[in-house]
């Protein structure tokens, strides 16, 4: 799925859209890269790695990590507020007898803000079609292989919530600290297509 | 109608000429509600560039595979709209 190049075709046609809008003087080229740079500058997985290792080390937060995302990350200075607009963030949690996908089969909402621009098999039609009809053979592909006993459930972003997975904290990192913790956690792991 | 968590509700089926949030593969099939998500401006609507905010209730409603499919063990959730939902029986 990683030799999709649907970014290339995507990059022409919003050049070509943003020459027509700066020739009609609609919009300010420069205004917009310094925009979109500061966003791209405070949106990386980094965000969401904080957010999960915070949770693994305090139950409370978890708690309200769950129950409301979008004031709890702020507790560790991420937040859903940068883009164009706020965006609901729900965050759901993976356990040992439960694991937890995202996808958008429409287009390719994702939390960018705390996972950084979308890998390009996120947007790909193999990955949005395939991952809500046969999500173990997906997981699998991805070298994550799930017990028959454990459900799979598909979050598919069709309106303005966005998800990030909880993924559960690997046995034997008791020892590390709140940091170390965050350096295990991988953008694909806060998907839904690896383990951490 | 305002849904609670746990109703069963049935997606419309609907082929609208336009835009919709409704994918195609989840129209028609019966799901429960997980949760009220908030409340957002119609994407149908929207898209067509009428202005016309029709701000509704959306939904976080959960599948079966097999409901879905016809064959599956997981599940799949959507976030809808109100209007895309009828109570199901």
């Amino acid at each position: 799925m990683s030799d999709d190049h649907d970014d290339a075709q995507l990059s022409r046609q919003v050049r070509a859209l943003e020459t027509l809008l700066e020739r009609r003087d609609l919009v300010d080229s420069r205004g917009i890269d310094q925009a979109v740079e500061a966003y791209l500058a405070r949106a990386t997985a980094a965000n969401g790695a904080r957010i999960v290792a915070r949770a693994w080390v305090d139950p409370g937060f978890a708690g309200r990590l769950l129950t409301d995302a979008n004031t709890a990350v702020e507790e560790v200075g991420a937040s859903m507020r940068g883009g164009i607009q706020t965006q609901r963030l729900r965050v759901v949690a993976n356990t040992d007898r439960s694991h937890n996908v995202v996808t958008c089969t429409l287009c390719s909402c994702y939390p960018v803000a705390l996972l950084g621009p979308s890998p390009s098999w996120y947007k790909s039609e193999a990955y949005r079609s395939r991952i809500v009809r046969e999500p173990r053979g997906v997981l699998a592909e991805f070298g994550l292989t799930l017990a028959d006993g454990i459900d799979i459930t598909v979050w598919d972003s069709t309106s303005e919530s966005r998800y990030l997975v909880l993924p559960a904290r690997p046995a034997g990192t008791d020892a590390l600290t709140e940091t170390e913790l965050s350096g295990l956690v991988t953008r694909n792991g806060m998907i839904g297509t690896a383990a951490v | 109608m305002a849904f609670s968590p746990g109703d069963r509700v049935r997606t419309r089926v609907i082929d609208p000429p336009h835009h919709t949030r409704l994918p195609r593969y989840a129209r028609g099939r019966i799901g429960s509600i997980v949760e009220l998500e908030g409340a957002w401006p119609l994407a149908d609507l929207n898209a067509q560039g009428t202005h016309s905010l029709r701000t509704e209730p959306v939904y976080a409603v959960r599948f079966r595979a097999q409901e879905l499919w016809g064959s599956g063990d997981h599940d799949v959730v959507l976030d809808l709209w109100e209007s895309y939902l009828e109570e199901a029986r």
